[in-house]
Protein backbone atom coordinates (compact mmCIF):
# COMPACT_ATOMS: atom_id res chain seq x y z
CA UNK A 1 0.00 0.00 0.00
CA UNK A 2 3.16 2.19 0.77
CA UNK A 3 0.58 4.83 2.19
CA UNK A 4 2.06 4.16 5.81
CA UNK A 5 5.61 5.60 5.28
CA UNK A 6 3.62 9.03 4.07
CA UNK A 7 4.99 11.52 6.59
CA UNK A 8 1.88 13.01 7.41
CA UNK A 9 -0.07 9.47 8.48
CA UNK A 10 0.30 8.28 11.43
CA UNK A 11 -1.72 5.41 11.40
CA UNK A 12 -2.91 2.73 8.67
CA UNK A 13 -5.48 0.04 8.97
CA UNK A 14 -5.76 -1.85 5.85
CA UNK A 15 -8.64 -4.47 6.03
CA UNK A 16 -7.48 -5.57 9.59
CA UNK A 17 -8.76 -8.52 10.72
CA UNK A 18 -8.50 -9.64 14.76
CA UNK A 19 -9.90 -12.82 15.90
CA UNK A 20 -9.29 -13.64 19.57
CA UNK A 21 -10.30 -16.94 21.20
CA UNK A 22 -11.87 -18.15 18.09
CA UNK A 23 -14.49 -15.33 17.70
CA UNK A 24 -13.56 -12.57 14.68
CA UNK A 25 -13.95 -9.96 16.53
CA UNK A 26 -12.99 -7.37 14.19
CA UNK A 27 -13.95 -8.65 10.48
CA UNK A 28 -12.81 -5.83 8.11
CA UNK A 29 -11.48 -2.81 8.58
CA UNK A 30 -9.73 0.20 7.41
CA UNK A 31 -9.26 3.51 8.41
CA UNK A 32 -6.00 6.36 8.29
CA UNK A 33 -4.74 8.13 11.57
CA UNK A 34 -3.46 11.72 10.44
CA UNK A 35 -0.65 12.69 12.36
CA UNK A 36 -0.77 15.18 14.96
CA UNK A 37 -4.60 15.15 15.12
CA UNK A 38 -7.18 13.87 17.78
CA UNK A 39 -8.73 10.90 16.56
CA UNK A 40 -11.67 9.14 18.28
CA UNK A 41 -12.36 5.02 18.87
CA UNK A 42 -16.04 5.34 19.48
CA UNK A 43 -18.63 3.01 20.30
CA UNK A 44 -20.61 1.11 22.90
CA UNK A 45 -18.88 -1.50 25.07
CA UNK A 46 -18.15 -3.99 23.33
CA UNK A 47 -17.50 -2.40 19.90
CA UNK A 48 -14.71 -3.52 19.65
CA UNK A 49 -12.11 -0.38 20.22
CA UNK A 50 -10.12 -1.90 22.53
CA UNK A 51 -9.57 -4.82 20.39
CA UNK A 52 -8.53 -2.85 17.81
CA UNK A 53 -6.35 -0.34 19.79
CA UNK A 54 -4.76 -3.90 21.28
CA UNK A 55 -3.76 -4.89 17.49
CA UNK A 56 -2.30 -1.45 16.96
CA UNK A 57 0.17 -1.67 19.80
CA UNK A 58 0.77 -5.64 18.80
CA UNK A 59 -0.84 -7.19 22.15
CA UNK A 60 -3.38 -8.98 20.20
CA UNK A 61 -2.41 -10.56 16.82
CA UNK A 62 -3.53 -9.24 13.04
CA UNK A 63 -5.08 -12.32 11.55
CA UNK A 64 -5.29 -10.51 8.08
CA UNK A 65 -4.65 -7.54 5.96
CA UNK A 66 -2.51 -4.67 7.45
CA UNK A 67 -1.58 -2.52 10.64
CA UNK A 68 0.89 -0.47 9.73
CA UNK A 69 1.92 2.60 12.64
CA UNK A 70 4.45 5.41 12.08
CA UNK A 71 5.70 3.25 9.13
CA UNK A 72 6.04 0.11 10.38
CA UNK A 73 3.90 -3.04 11.21
CA UNK A 74 2.15 -2.29 14.12
CA UNK A 75 4.15 -4.63 17.04
CA UNK A 76 7.45 -3.98 15.25
CA UNK A 77 10.31 -3.86 18.47
CA UNK A 78 11.72 -0.44 16.96
CA UNK A 79 7.69 1.03 17.63
CA UNK A 80 8.28 0.62 21.48
CA UNK A 81 10.24 4.07 22.06
CA UNK A 82 7.59 5.61 20.35
CA UNK A 83 4.33 5.08 21.82
CA UNK A 84 2.81 5.94 24.91
CA UNK A 85 -0.03 3.74 25.81
CA UNK A 86 -2.69 3.95 28.99
CA UNK A 87 -4.51 0.65 29.13
CA UNK A 88 -8.35 0.78 30.58
CA UNK A 89 -8.47 0.79 34.44
CA UNK A 90 -5.55 3.07 34.74
CA UNK A 91 -2.67 -0.12 34.87
CA UNK A 92 -1.03 1.31 37.30
CA UNK A 93 0.27 -0.71 40.74
CA UNK A 94 -2.19 0.41 43.01
CA UNK A 95 0.41 -0.83 46.22
CA UNK A 96 2.87 1.39 45.28
CA UNK A 97 2.79 5.64 45.20
CA UNK A 98 2.39 7.43 42.03
CA UNK A 99 5.86 8.68 42.31
CA UNK A 100 7.24 4.84 42.44
CA UNK A 101 5.07 4.13 39.40
CA UNK A 102 6.84 6.50 37.42
CA UNK A 103 10.37 5.73 38.74
CA UNK A 104 9.38 2.55 37.90
CA UNK A 105 8.33 2.90 33.75
CA UNK A 106 10.88 5.69 33.91
CA UNK A 107 13.79 3.36 34.89
CA UNK A 108 12.46 0.65 32.34
CA UNK A 109 11.82 3.40 29.43
CA UNK A 110 15.35 4.64 30.11
CA UNK A 111 13.81 8.26 30.94
CA UNK A 112 15.90 10.57 33.17
CA UNK A 113 14.01 10.89 37.01
CA UNK A 114 13.51 14.51 36.34
CA UNK A 115 10.80 13.82 34.37
CA UNK A 116 9.07 12.10 37.17
CA UNK A 117 8.14 15.37 39.13
CA UNK A 118 7.59 17.23 35.72
CA UNK A 119 4.55 15.14 34.85
CA UNK A 120 3.66 14.80 38.57
CA UNK A 121 3.22 18.32 38.66
CA UNK A 122 1.51 18.84 34.95
CA UNK A 123 -1.20 16.11 36.08
CA UNK A 124 -1.60 18.15 39.80
CA UNK A 125 -0.46 15.02 41.23
CA UNK A 126 2.82 16.16 43.56
CA UNK A 127 1.21 16.95 46.63
CA UNK A 128 -0.42 13.23 46.57
CA UNK A 129 2.69 11.10 44.79
CA UNK A 130 4.57 9.64 48.16
CA UNK A 131 0.77 7.77 49.17
CA UNK A 132 -0.30 4.53 47.96
CA UNK A 133 -2.30 4.53 44.65
CA UNK A 134 -5.13 2.49 46.59
CA UNK A 135 -5.71 5.47 48.43
CA UNK A 136 -6.34 7.71 45.99
CA UNK A 137 -10.23 8.64 44.05
CA UNK A 138 -10.53 7.40 40.64
CA UNK A 139 -9.48 10.55 39.07
CA UNK A 140 -6.05 10.93 40.77
CA UNK A 141 -5.86 7.55 39.45
CA UNK A 142 -6.18 7.89 36.00
CA UNK A 143 -3.87 10.64 36.12
CA UNK A 144 -1.11 8.41 37.50
CA UNK A 145 -1.90 5.58 34.46
CA UNK A 146 -1.48 8.97 31.97
CA UNK A 147 1.22 10.67 33.34
CA UNK A 148 2.94 6.85 32.66
CA UNK A 149 1.85 6.90 29.01
CA UNK A 150 3.69 10.51 28.92
CA UNK A 151 7.33 9.75 30.26
CA UNK A 152 8.98 9.49 27.02
CA UNK A 153 6.73 12.40 25.44
CA UNK A 154 6.07 9.89 22.74
CA UNK A 155 4.93 10.69 18.94
CA UNK A 156 1.97 8.43 19.52
CA UNK A 157 0.03 8.46 22.42
CA UNK A 158 -2.93 5.46 22.09
CA UNK A 159 -5.33 5.73 25.56
CA UNK A 160 -7.95 3.43 26.04
CA UNK A 161 -10.74 5.44 27.95
CA UNK A 162 -9.01 7.90 29.24
CA UNK A 163 -11.97 9.68 31.25
CA UNK A 164 -14.18 7.20 32.30
CA UNK A 165 -15.67 7.61 35.82
CA UNK A 166 -14.31 11.35 35.90
CA UNK A 167 -16.42 14.03 37.13
CA UNK A 168 -16.89 16.86 34.00
CA UNK A 169 -14.41 19.46 35.04
CA UNK A 170 -11.41 17.21 35.38
CA UNK A 171 -12.50 15.83 31.88
CA UNK A 172 -12.52 19.20 30.21
CA UNK A 173 -9.08 19.26 31.82
CA UNK A 174 -7.92 16.52 30.33
CA UNK A 175 -9.43 17.42 26.88
CA UNK A 176 -7.78 20.72 27.13
CA UNK A 177 -4.25 19.04 27.71
CA UNK A 178 -4.46 16.58 24.40
CA UNK A 179 -5.89 19.61 22.26
CA UNK A 180 -2.50 21.11 23.34
CA UNK A 181 -0.52 17.89 22.61
CA UNK A 182 -1.88 17.46 19.32
CA UNK A 183 -1.29 21.30 18.64
CA UNK A 184 2.55 20.12 19.47
CA UNK A 185 2.30 17.41 16.80
CA UNK A 186 1.63 14.30 19.17
CA UNK A 187 -1.08 12.18 17.45
CA UNK A 188 -3.85 10.69 20.03
CA UNK A 189 -5.75 7.93 19.55
CA UNK A 190 -8.30 7.82 21.93
CA UNK A 191 -11.55 5.55 22.58
CA UNK A 192 -14.77 6.16 24.25
CA UNK A 193 -17.99 5.51 24.62
CA UNK A 194 -19.05 8.82 25.76
CA UNK A 195 -20.55 11.11 22.81
CA UNK A 196 -19.81 14.39 24.34
CA UNK A 197 -16.27 13.84 24.09
CA UNK A 198 -16.15 12.22 20.53
CA UNK A 199 -17.53 15.77 19.63
CA UNK A 200 -14.07 17.14 20.65
CA UNK A 201 -11.85 14.43 18.32
CA UNK A 202 -10.75 15.74 14.69
CA UNK A 203 -11.97 12.61 13.18
CA UNK A 204 -13.43 9.59 14.52
CA UNK A 205 -14.54 6.12 13.58
CA UNK A 206 -17.32 4.95 15.14
CA UNK A 207 -17.33 1.08 15.54
CA UNK A 208 -20.67 -1.11 16.48
CA UNK A 209 -19.86 -5.30 16.30
CA UNK A 210 -16.15 -4.39 15.41
CA UNK A 211 -17.64 -2.87 11.84
CA UNK A 212 -17.10 0.62 10.76
CA UNK A 213 -20.56 2.51 10.83
CA UNK A 214 -19.23 5.79 10.64
CA UNK A 215 -16.01 7.85 9.85
CA UNK A 216 -15.23 11.42 9.51
CA UNK A 217 -14.93 14.60 11.34
CA UNK A 218 -17.62 15.10 13.63
CA UNK A 219 -18.91 17.92 11.73
CA UNK A 220 -19.18 16.32 8.54
CA UNK A 221 -21.42 13.23 10.05
CA UNK A 222 -23.77 15.95 11.69
CA UNK A 223 -23.73 17.54 8.11
CA UNK A 224 -24.08 13.98 6.29
CA UNK A 225 -27.28 13.06 8.04
CA UNK A 226 -28.72 16.74 8.67
CA UNK A 227 -28.76 16.52 12.59
CA UNK A 228 -26.70 18.64 14.73
CA UNK A 229 -26.22 16.10 17.21
CA UNK A 230 -23.51 13.72 16.67
CA UNK A 231 -25.56 10.62 18.56
CA UNK A 232 -28.52 11.29 16.22
CA UNK A 233 -25.95 11.47 13.40
CA UNK A 234 -24.49 8.12 14.42
CA UNK A 235 -27.60 6.60 14.77
CA UNK A 236 -28.84 7.44 11.53
CA UNK A 237 -25.54 6.27 9.80
CA UNK A 238 -26.08 2.80 12.17
CA UNK A 239 -29.76 2.65 10.86
CA UNK A 240 -29.01 3.01 7.22
CA UNK A 241 -26.14 0.30 7.49
CA UNK A 242 -23.86 1.73 5.03
CA UNK A 243 -20.29 2.84 6.13
CA UNK A 244 -20.45 6.78 5.86
CA UNK A 245 -17.21 7.71 4.31
CA UNK A 246 -17.00 11.73 4.47
CA UNK A 247 -13.54 13.83 4.82
CA UNK B 1 18.37 -8.55 28.70
CA UNK B 2 19.56 -5.43 30.09
CA UNK B 3 20.80 -5.11 33.99
CA UNK B 4 19.82 -2.42 34.76
CA UNK B 5 15.94 -3.26 33.74
CA UNK B 6 15.72 -6.43 35.43
CA UNK B 7 16.78 -4.86 38.56
CA UNK B 8 14.57 -2.18 38.02
CA UNK B 9 11.56 -4.78 37.77
CA UNK B 10 13.10 -6.67 41.01
CA UNK B 11 13.25 -3.07 43.02
CA UNK B 12 9.86 -2.45 42.16
CA UNK B 13 8.49 -5.94 43.27
CA UNK B 14 10.56 -5.66 46.37
CA UNK B 15 8.92 -2.28 46.85
CA UNK B 16 5.17 -3.54 46.41
CA UNK B 17 6.22 -6.38 49.05
CA UNK B 18 7.50 -3.57 51.62
CA UNK B 19 4.00 -2.22 51.20
CA UNK B 20 2.82 -5.37 52.62
CA UNK B 21 3.51 -6.24 55.86
CA UNK B 22 1.12 -8.68 56.51
CA UNK B 23 2.36 -11.04 53.38
CA UNK B 24 5.90 -11.23 55.02
CA UNK B 25 4.77 -11.89 58.21
CA UNK B 26 2.77 -14.66 56.30
CA UNK B 27 5.79 -15.80 54.34
CA UNK B 28 7.82 -15.83 57.24
CA UNK B 29 5.62 -17.26 59.97
CA UNK B 30 3.30 -19.63 58.52
CA UNK B 31 5.80 -22.23 57.62
CA UNK B 32 7.17 -22.24 61.22
CA UNK B 33 3.11 -22.31 62.43
CA UNK B 34 2.32 -25.43 60.49
CA UNK B 35 5.65 -26.95 61.96
CA UNK B 36 4.84 -26.20 65.35
CA UNK B 37 1.30 -27.82 64.98
CA UNK B 38 2.98 -31.16 63.28
CA UNK B 39 5.47 -31.64 65.86
CA UNK B 40 2.92 -30.96 68.88
CA UNK B 41 0.44 -33.51 66.90
CA UNK B 42 2.52 -36.18 66.59
CA UNK B 43 3.89 -36.36 70.01
CA UNK B 44 2.44 -39.84 70.58
CA UNK B 45 4.42 -41.20 67.37
CA UNK B 46 7.67 -40.64 67.85
CA UNK B 47 10.38 -40.22 65.02
CA UNK B 48 7.55 -39.49 62.96
CA UNK B 49 8.49 -35.38 63.13
CA UNK B 50 11.69 -36.05 62.75
CA UNK B 51 11.55 -37.64 59.69
CA UNK B 52 8.85 -35.49 58.21
CA UNK B 53 10.54 -32.40 59.44
CA UNK B 54 12.88 -31.91 56.72
CA UNK B 55 11.01 -32.04 53.87
CA UNK B 56 8.38 -30.00 55.27
CA UNK B 57 10.97 -27.12 55.72
CA UNK B 58 11.53 -26.90 52.32
CA UNK B 59 7.62 -28.15 51.06
CA UNK B 60 6.43 -24.76 52.77
CA UNK B 61 8.54 -22.51 51.22
CA UNK B 62 7.31 -24.01 48.09
CA UNK B 63 4.04 -23.68 48.62
CA UNK B 64 4.49 -20.06 50.14
CA UNK B 65 6.85 -18.84 47.25
CA UNK B 66 4.27 -20.43 44.29
CA UNK B 67 1.35 -18.84 45.77
CA UNK B 68 2.82 -15.55 46.28
CA UNK B 69 4.66 -15.28 43.02
CA UNK B 70 1.58 -16.70 40.90
CA UNK B 71 -0.90 -13.99 42.25
CA UNK B 72 1.60 -10.87 42.19
CA UNK B 73 2.41 -11.92 38.43
CA UNK B 74 -1.36 -12.63 37.44
CA UNK B 75 -1.78 -8.70 39.45
CA UNK B 76 0.36 -7.78 36.64
CA UNK B 77 -1.61 -9.27 33.84
CA UNK B 78 -5.03 -8.73 34.87
CA UNK B 79 -4.04 -4.78 36.13
CA UNK B 80 -2.94 -3.84 32.71
CA UNK B 81 0.81 -3.21 33.44
CA UNK B 82 2.05 -6.47 32.00
CA UNK B 83 0.55 -4.79 28.42
CA UNK B 84 2.24 -1.74 29.69
CA UNK B 85 5.72 -3.35 30.06
CA UNK B 86 5.16 -5.28 26.95
CA UNK B 87 5.04 -2.24 25.01
CA UNK B 88 8.07 -0.87 26.65
CA UNK B 89 11.42 -1.48 25.24
CA UNK B 90 11.67 -4.08 28.04
CA UNK B 91 12.43 -7.87 26.92
CA UNK B 92 10.53 -10.64 28.45
CA UNK B 93 13.25 -11.78 30.02
CA UNK B 94 14.20 -8.67 31.56
CA UNK B 95 10.52 -9.04 33.09
CA UNK B 96 10.81 -12.79 34.25
CA UNK B 97 14.74 -12.33 35.60
CA UNK B 98 13.81 -9.19 37.47
CA UNK B 99 10.85 -11.24 39.15
CA UNK B 100 12.72 -13.88 39.81
CA UNK B 101 15.83 -11.50 41.79
CA UNK B 102 13.11 -9.89 43.62
CA UNK B 103 11.95 -13.17 44.82
CA UNK B 104 15.59 -14.47 45.16
CA UNK B 105 16.04 -12.37 47.74
CA UNK B 106 12.68 -13.39 49.83
CA UNK B 107 13.58 -16.70 49.65
CA UNK B 108 16.88 -16.16 51.44
CA UNK B 109 15.46 -14.42 53.87
CA UNK B 110 12.50 -16.74 54.46
CA UNK B 111 15.18 -20.24 54.43
CA UNK B 112 17.38 -18.46 56.40
CA UNK B 113 14.90 -17.64 59.15
CA UNK B 114 13.32 -20.44 58.69
CA UNK B 115 15.75 -23.21 58.82
CA UNK B 116 17.17 -21.43 62.40
CA UNK B 117 14.36 -21.39 63.81
CA UNK B 118 13.05 -25.20 63.00
CA UNK B 119 16.81 -26.58 63.76
CA UNK B 120 16.96 -24.33 67.06
CA UNK B 121 13.52 -24.32 68.30
CA UNK B 122 11.85 -26.99 67.33
CA UNK B 123 14.53 -29.33 67.30
CA UNK B 124 14.24 -30.96 63.69
CA UNK B 125 17.27 -32.94 63.58
CA UNK B 126 20.39 -31.55 61.35
CA UNK B 127 23.26 -33.86 61.13
CA UNK B 128 24.21 -32.78 57.75
CA UNK B 129 26.50 -29.69 57.24
CA UNK B 130 24.04 -26.44 57.84
CA UNK B 131 24.78 -24.49 54.81
CA UNK B 132 23.87 -27.74 52.49
CA UNK B 133 20.55 -27.44 54.08
CA UNK B 134 20.02 -24.04 53.97
CA UNK B 135 20.77 -24.40 49.97
CA UNK B 136 18.37 -27.31 49.43
CA UNK B 137 15.29 -25.38 51.78
CA UNK B 138 15.83 -22.00 49.46
CA UNK B 139 16.30 -23.91 46.10
CA UNK B 140 12.94 -24.82 46.87
CA UNK B 141 11.94 -21.62 47.19
CA UNK B 142 13.02 -20.79 44.07
CA UNK B 143 11.49 -23.62 42.52
CA UNK B 144 7.79 -23.21 44.05
CA UNK B 145 8.67 -19.23 42.60
CA UNK B 146 9.33 -20.29 39.09
CA UNK B 147 6.77 -22.92 38.98
CA UNK B 148 4.33 -20.16 40.48
CA UNK B 149 5.43 -17.81 37.29
CA UNK B 150 5.04 -20.20 35.09
CA UNK B 151 1.60 -21.43 35.83
CA UNK B 152 0.46 -18.11 36.39
CA UNK B 153 0.37 -17.77 32.40
CA UNK B 154 -2.12 -20.31 32.16
CA UNK B 155 -4.48 -18.78 34.81
CA UNK B 156 -7.10 -15.76 33.74
CA UNK B 157 -8.31 -15.04 37.41
CA UNK B 158 -6.60 -15.41 40.81
CA UNK B 159 -9.48 -18.37 41.91
CA UNK B 160 -7.59 -20.03 38.70
CA UNK B 161 -4.33 -19.22 39.97
CA UNK B 162 -4.94 -20.50 43.50
CA UNK B 163 -6.56 -23.89 42.06
CA UNK B 164 -3.17 -24.31 40.38
CA UNK B 165 -1.99 -25.59 43.83
CA UNK B 166 -3.75 -28.99 44.15
CA UNK B 167 -3.38 -29.57 40.71
CA UNK B 168 0.66 -29.02 40.73
CA UNK B 169 1.56 -29.37 44.13
CA UNK B 170 -0.48 -32.22 46.02
CA UNK B 171 0.26 -34.97 43.59
CA UNK B 172 3.62 -34.07 43.91
CA UNK B 173 3.63 -34.44 47.54
CA UNK B 174 1.94 -38.15 47.43
CA UNK B 175 4.41 -38.83 44.90
CA UNK B 176 7.39 -37.65 46.61
CA UNK B 177 7.62 -39.90 49.47
CA UNK B 178 6.16 -37.38 52.25
CA UNK B 179 2.87 -40.05 52.74
CA UNK B 180 4.34 -42.87 51.71
CA UNK B 181 8.35 -44.09 51.04
CA UNK B 182 8.75 -43.80 47.47
CA UNK B 183 10.52 -47.76 47.98
CA UNK B 184 6.58 -48.87 49.01
CA UNK B 185 4.96 -46.91 45.80
CA UNK B 186 3.19 -49.26 43.48
CA UNK B 187 5.47 -49.87 40.25
CA UNK B 188 3.55 -47.87 37.78
CA UNK B 189 4.04 -44.97 40.78
CA UNK B 190 7.28 -45.35 41.60
CA UNK B 191 8.09 -44.64 37.85
CA UNK B 192 5.76 -41.30 38.27
CA UNK B 193 7.44 -40.67 41.30
CA UNK B 194 10.88 -40.05 39.54
CA UNK B 195 9.65 -37.38 37.51
CA UNK B 196 8.18 -35.39 39.98
CA UNK B 197 10.63 -32.99 40.83
CA UNK B 198 9.68 -32.60 44.87
CA UNK B 199 11.17 -35.89 44.93
CA UNK B 200 14.77 -35.35 44.54
CA UNK B 201 14.41 -32.36 46.67
CA UNK B 202 12.97 -34.88 49.29
CA UNK B 203 15.57 -36.83 49.10
CA UNK B 204 18.21 -34.70 48.85
CA UNK B 205 17.24 -32.95 51.93
CA UNK B 206 16.42 -35.99 54.02
CA UNK B 207 19.76 -37.71 53.22
CA UNK B 208 21.56 -34.25 54.49
CA UNK B 209 19.59 -33.25 57.59
CA UNK B 210 18.42 -36.56 58.99
CA UNK B 211 21.31 -39.13 57.74
CA UNK B 212 24.09 -36.34 57.50
CA UNK B 213 25.51 -37.19 54.15
CA UNK B 214 26.95 -34.56 52.28
CA UNK B 215 28.90 -33.38 48.97
CA UNK B 216 30.99 -36.82 49.04
CA UNK B 217 27.18 -38.59 48.02
CA UNK B 218 26.77 -38.97 44.40
CA UNK B 219 23.34 -39.13 44.85
CA UNK B 220 23.29 -35.67 47.11
CA UNK B 221 24.95 -34.26 44.57
CA UNK B 222 22.79 -35.03 41.91
CA UNK B 223 19.20 -34.58 43.95
CA UNK B 224 20.73 -31.24 44.95
CA UNK B 225 21.46 -30.47 40.98
CA UNK B 226 18.04 -31.31 39.96
CA UNK B 227 16.40 -29.38 42.45
CA UNK B 228 18.49 -26.11 41.51
CA UNK B 229 18.09 -27.28 37.60
CA UNK B 230 14.48 -27.26 37.75
CA UNK B 231 13.54 -24.28 38.24
CA UNK B 232 16.13 -22.86 35.91
CA UNK B 233 14.12 -24.46 33.12
CA UNK B 234 10.46 -23.47 34.50
CA UNK B 235 12.41 -19.73 34.30
CA UNK B 236 13.31 -20.21 30.53
CA UNK B 237 9.69 -21.50 30.19
CA UNK B 238 7.93 -18.73 31.70
CA UNK B 239 9.81 -16.38 30.45
CA UNK B 240 8.33 -18.44 26.52
CA UNK B 241 4.94 -18.22 28.42
CA UNK B 242 4.83 -14.38 29.07
CA UNK B 243 3.95 -12.43 25.50
CA UNK B 244 0.46 -14.86 26.74
CA UNK B 245 -2.06 -11.94 27.78
CA UNK B 246 -4.74 -12.50 30.22
CA UNK B 247 -7.24 -10.44 28.60
CA UNK B 248 -6.11 -12.56 25.41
Amino acid sequence: MGVGRMSNVAIVLDHMRVVRGGHEIVPDLSLVVPKGSVFGLVGPSGSGKTTVIRAILGLTRVAGGQATVLGHPAGSAVLRPDIGYMPQGEGIYTDLSARANLEFFAAINRVPKGRVDVLLDLLDIASIADRRADTYSGGQRQRVGLAIALLREPPLLVLDEPTVGLDPRLRNHLWSLFRQWAEGGTTLLISTHVMDEATKCDEIAFLSDGRLVALGSPEALQQQTGTDDLEDAVLALSERSEVGHVH
Amino acid sequence: MSIDRTFAVGLRVLRQLRNDPRSIAMILIVPLFLLWILKETFQAYPGVFERLGPMLLGLFPYVVMFLVTSIVMLRERTQGTLDRMMVSPIGRGDIMFGYAFAFLVVAAIQSCFTLAVAVGVFDIPSKGALWQALLLVFAMGISGMALGLTSSAFARTEFQAVQFMPLLILPQIFLAGLMVPVDLLPRSFAWLSRIVPLSYSFRAIGDVMIDGQGWLSADVRWDTLVTLLVPCALLGLGTLTIHRSGTN
